[in-house]
């Protein structure tokens, strides 16, 4: 096999592709400022998780809040979900929407067992 | 190879290929006859009756091992099985039954029928799906060596913790039974992930999701229940393979931990897993009724969404299994009410059926034989199923041979007189020729006979309080009269044989349609004037499926091509216009030139054989998890650099600048 | 040579076809695209179980060996730091790839994969280091299902960097089969994934007392 060869095709795809390719393009520009804005709310996580005490009851709403904008911020946009196909996202969710439930119903059970 | 990569009419002498070195040392397997052929292949077809021998020898290995429990239970004081062994004998039969007999075989009827439905020419990942059989039969072999190797697994096919600890279950049965199922859990995970893709995305250009073949539409379903269930088993293996191999104390009470952990662990997988043996079967009779009634399936909407509806639900009701555990009131009466609510989609199919059947032209083949019995005996199984579902009732039958009456009714019943429904159905499409319908009676007959014999006392039985799993009774508890357990037992026995019998002889009728002296004759093309898409082809089908890409613009589009609906207004009048001879000559005449088909390679295989060396080494040796990694390694780097499809040289003719057709296939 | 005679024969780039309308998916999306978001989906319920597992198991352990007593916030963070950083530079090799650079692609994915390196080398240290302490695997229930989480967890980056060192010698050495930026784009695809498991373990394990 000719390595040349399968380098010209591979050219021809990608710019085949990129006319096909999405409007709603991050610039690598806004991806760095994505990541600055993540690492400053993992800054935040940290100090927060300094302050438990002071906090009270608005410690793990809090917390659990950042989690989620940084866990929704990468497969938004690092990963491209919300602007890609709506199949990617239907895949992805209903596996992401029964962990969730199928796992804190069975942790809800141990609750309501030791009650 | 070349032959069949590029059909022309008329020419049957295999053509001479020339393998061609990919990389390295090693050349393409490109055989197109013998056993390489077979090893090699990435043809969904081929693969698809490779899961379908050996789910079928799987069956026999399952049968056997419940033959012995009923001889064993036939009568007081049984001396055939040891306690030991007869605790490996039912663990061992349900494992066989579930993941080495209804799963594979519902991976069969998917992996060769799925393409055929949606007009493709194969899955979307061909050497995933190579990968998927290996890795499932790579499993099964690995948990059967473990009866040579100090005895099998010996503590239910839901593993109960602590039961299956170390102290309890001192042999390697259990590890064995956790690492197989782990590797034929890579391989219910891989074909789920190829099937659903090829739906996706492979269907014939104008089908729809709604003018897709009922049956494909539950094989849909089942793979995205597989792809989202497996991973929770996995975890639960994981944990109890740490537990027993290495001194974990996840399930172990004494070190504070909660044994209920594995069981909702188990149960998450288990009950999606339920619909995964049965739903497949739903699709064949929901293909084979419509059939054999002359109608279309009534209401093939609802029956499309309540089958969604079944595998959605069936993820909130894990916990019934487990209403005896002490879950607390809460708990129980969610479930309870989630279990009853999965009634009605169920309900739903069941009316539909009927309704199908209602008013049609019957015609009572074997195959329609089987449908309808599936229908009345999975019903059975359905309504103790409800009685279950009632916690305070459930309490009383947990673990005793109530609930072993109700899951036989609902699989035997449900899953497996619908893959016999499947067999007699598609014999004819998928080997040429027809399975006798005389054998075929007896066999259907005895079947149905044997299976109310062998599981309708165990109602009684059950609710007199024998347990499950005890592997004695004695005559003194056995009780007086019309509910005396021996009697119940022994009929319960002679039923499970009459039943064995029966199976034997689907056996016979498959090797005299194809061997002896009263071989049948080829089947006609089209015998069953069937509905869907897979009978626009020849039987068996091409190895390119189709002539040419069909274009679809019904459901159920052979039945559309065939026939002219020449009635006004709502009342339809539907004549023939052409036979199905008639079709495949259109087809053949307008053959696409030359379509090219992914080529056989060996990676498949022989990653799929390095897991079960990787998982001795876990019990025995740890340098065998290096060597078996190593070969994985391998495999995987060969795999990755092998392109799809053969060079050009590998192909006989050479390429004569034609139109180059190729399939989206990739894996 | 007949180099391109061959590959129009082969055809074993699907997207070559899309030229002549050959190629046909109903979606019109790759396949393995689907796949991979499909197992990613698949993946969900695996972290799940064992998130749970430990969620459950957080604060069954002997008195002075919990959670709270063995943590070291501050290096964590830093290596959560570092594997949110390398999510970063693996979007930028995605977006290389697209603009088909393969140079500046090969550099990003080789930051990604060092990253990455780092963080698995981050973990190995936080282990030895609890281990010393007296937390090994069997020590309690807390420690052992800890350890199998994040244990799982670094295996999943392990197999991100192997995948994406291979990627970078199969650029180096045109091996690809197929599609270059589709390649990169779903090794990144499982990168990112595996950035979110840490996100949601980084909060629910590390930062929230048990």
């Amino acid at each position: 096999m000719s390595t040349e060869t399968e380098n010209a095709t591979t050219d021809d795809e990608i710019d085949f592709r990129e006319a096909d390719d999405h409007v709603d393009h991050w610039t690598d520009l806004q991806f760095v400022y994505l990541a600055i804005g993540l690492a400053i709310v993992t800054a935040i996580e940290v100090a927060l998780s300094y302050m438990v005490d002071d906090l009270g009851a608005l410690f793990l709403p809090l917390l659990l809040i950042l989690m989620l904008i940084k866990f929704f911020s990468v497969v938004f946009y690092f990963m491209h979900l919300k602007f890609d196909n709506r199949w990617f996202s239907i895949l992805f969710y209903m596996g992401l929407v029964l962990a969730v439930g199928v796992y804190i119903a069975a942790l809800l059970t141990f609750q309501f067992f030791s009650a | 190879m070349a032959l069949i990569e590029r059909p022309r009419t008329g020419d049957l002498t295999p053509a001479v290929a020339t393998p061609e070195a990919t990389y390295g040392a090693f050349r393409r397997p490109v055989e197109s006859t013998g056993w390489k052929s077979w090893l090699f292949t990435i043809d969904h077809k081929k693969i698809g009756i490779m899961y379908g021998v050996t789910a079928m020898f799987f069956f026999l290995v399952g049968g056997l091992e419940a033959l012995l429990i009923r001889a064993q239970l036939a009568g007081p004081n049984g001396t055939i099985l040891s306690a030991d062994k007869y605790n490996q004998m039912f663990t061992m039969h349900a494992t066989t039954m579930v993941f080495l007999f209804v799963m594979p075989m519902a991976a069969a009827f998917g992996n060769y029928f799925v393409p055929l439905q949606i007009g493709a020419r194969d899955v979307a990942f061909p050497r995933i799906n190579a990968f998927s059989f290996w890795c499932f039969l790579a499993g099964a072999i690995f948990i059967n060596t473990s009866w040579l190797l100090g005895g099998a697994a010996d503590g239910g096919w839901f593993m109960y913790a602590p039961n299956s600890s170390v102290p309890f279950s001192p042999t390697n049965g259990i590890d064995f039974w956790g690492l197989g199922l782990q590797i034929t859990g890579i391989a219910s995970l891989t074909g789920a992930i190829n099937l659903i893709v090829t739906v996706i995305n492979m269907r014939a250009p104008g089908m729809t999701f709604m003018k897709m073949p009922i049956f494909t539409w539950m094989i849909f379903v089942v793979q995205f229940l597989l792809v989202f269930a497996i991973p929770v088993i996995t975890v639960a293996l994981f944990l109890l393979m740490f537990q027993r191999s290495f001194d974990a104390t996840f399930f172990s009470v004494e070190a504070g931990a909660d044994p209920l952990l594995w069981q909702h662990l188990f149960w998450i997988f288990g009950h999606p897993e339920v619909y995964i043996l049965v739903l497949p079967s739903f699709g064949i009779v929901s293909e084979v009724l419509p059939v054999f009634s002359k109608k279309p399936l009534f209401g093939y909407p609802l029956v499309v969404f309540s089958g969604a509806a079944i595998g959605f639900v069936g993820w909130g009701v894990w916990a019934h299994h487990m209403f005896a555990s002490g879950l607390g009131p809460i708990s129980v009466a969610v479930f309870s009410v989630a279990t009853m609510a999965i009634a009605i989609p169920t309900g739903v199919k069941i009316v539909n059926w009927v309704m199908t059947m209602w008013g049609g032209k019957l015609r009572y083949t074997v195959a329609m034989l089987f449908a309808i019995g599936l229908i009345v005996q999975f019903t059975i199984g359905g309504l103790s199923g409800v009685t279950h579902a009632v916690a305070p009732s459930d309490t009383q039958q947990t673990d005793t041979y109530y609930i072993v009456a109700h899951f036989h009714y609902v699989l035997f019943g449900g899953a497996i007189l619908g893959i016999f429904a499947g067999l007699y159905y598609w014999w004819p499409k998928m080997f040429g020729r027809m399975l006798s319908e005389k054998i075929g009676m007896w066999n259907f007959w005895l079947m149905i006979i044997g299976l109310n014999m062998a599981f309708g006392p165990m109602h009684i039985i059950g609710l007199q309080g024998q347990p499950r799993r005890m592997y004695v009774w004695t005559e003194a508890r056995a009780g007086e009269g019309f509910f005396n357990l021996g009697f119940w037992n022994l009929i319960s026995s002679i039923g499970a044989f009459v039943l064995g019998f029966g199976v034997l002889l689907f056996f016979y009728n498959a090797w005299r349609t194809h061997f002896g002296k009263h071989k049948a004759p080829p089947a006609p093309l089209d015998p069953w004037d069937a509905r869907s898409l897979e009978w626009l082809t020849t039987s068996p089908p091409k190895e390119v499926n189709f002539d040419r890409t069909p274009v679809v613009s019904h459901l159920d589009e052979f039945f559309h091509r065939k026939y002219e609906d020449r009635g006004e207004g709502d009342r339809h009048d539907f004549v023939q216009v052409a036979t199905a001879e008639e079709l495949l000559a259109i087809e053949e005449a307008n053959a696409d030139a030359d379509i090219h088909l992914p080529s056989p390679s060996f990676w498949p295989i022989l990653l799929a054989f390095s897991l079960p060396i990787m998982a001795y080494g876990v019990i025995y040796n740890i340098i065998m998890i290096a060597v078996g990694a190593g070969i994985a390694l391998l495999a995987m780097y060969g795999w990755a650099l092998e392109p799809a499809t053969a060079p050009a040289s590998d192909y006989d003719p050479p390429e004569d600048g034609g139109t180059d057709l190729e399939l989206a296939t990739n894996g | 040579m007949a180099d391109t005679a061959v590959h129009t024969a082969a055809g074993h780039d699907d997207h070559h076809d899309d030229h002549h309308g050959g190629h046909y998916t109903s979606t019109g999306l790759s396949n393995n695209k689907l796949a991979m978001w499909l197992f990613l989906g698949s993946e969900c319920l695996l972290f799940g179980g064992l998130i749970s597992t430990y969620m459950l198991y957080r604060g069954r352990h002997t008195s002075n060996l919990g959670p709270d007593q063995v943590w070291d916030i501050p290096f964590t963070s830093a290596s959560s730091f570092v594997l949110l950083m390398s999510s970063l530079t693996m979007v930028l090799a995605v977006t290389a790839a697209k603009r088909h650079d393969d140079r500046t692609t090969n550099v990003w994915l080789s930051i990604t994969a060092i990253l990455g390196s780092l963080f698995v080398a981050g973990q190995v240290y936080e282990f030895t280091t609890f281990y010393r302490e007296g937390l090994g695997f069997t020590t309690s229930l807390f420690s052992s299902s800890f350890y199998t989480l994040t244990g799982f967890h670094g295996v999943h980056v392990t197999v991100g960097v192997i995948l994406l060192l291979s990627v970078v010698g199969m650029i180096i050495r045109n091996r690809i089969p197929g599609d270059k930026a589709e390649v990169v784009e779903l090794v990144g695809l499982y990168w990112h994934f595996v950035d979110i498991v840490w996100i949601l373990i980084f909060t629910l394990v590390y930062l929230i007392p048990a």
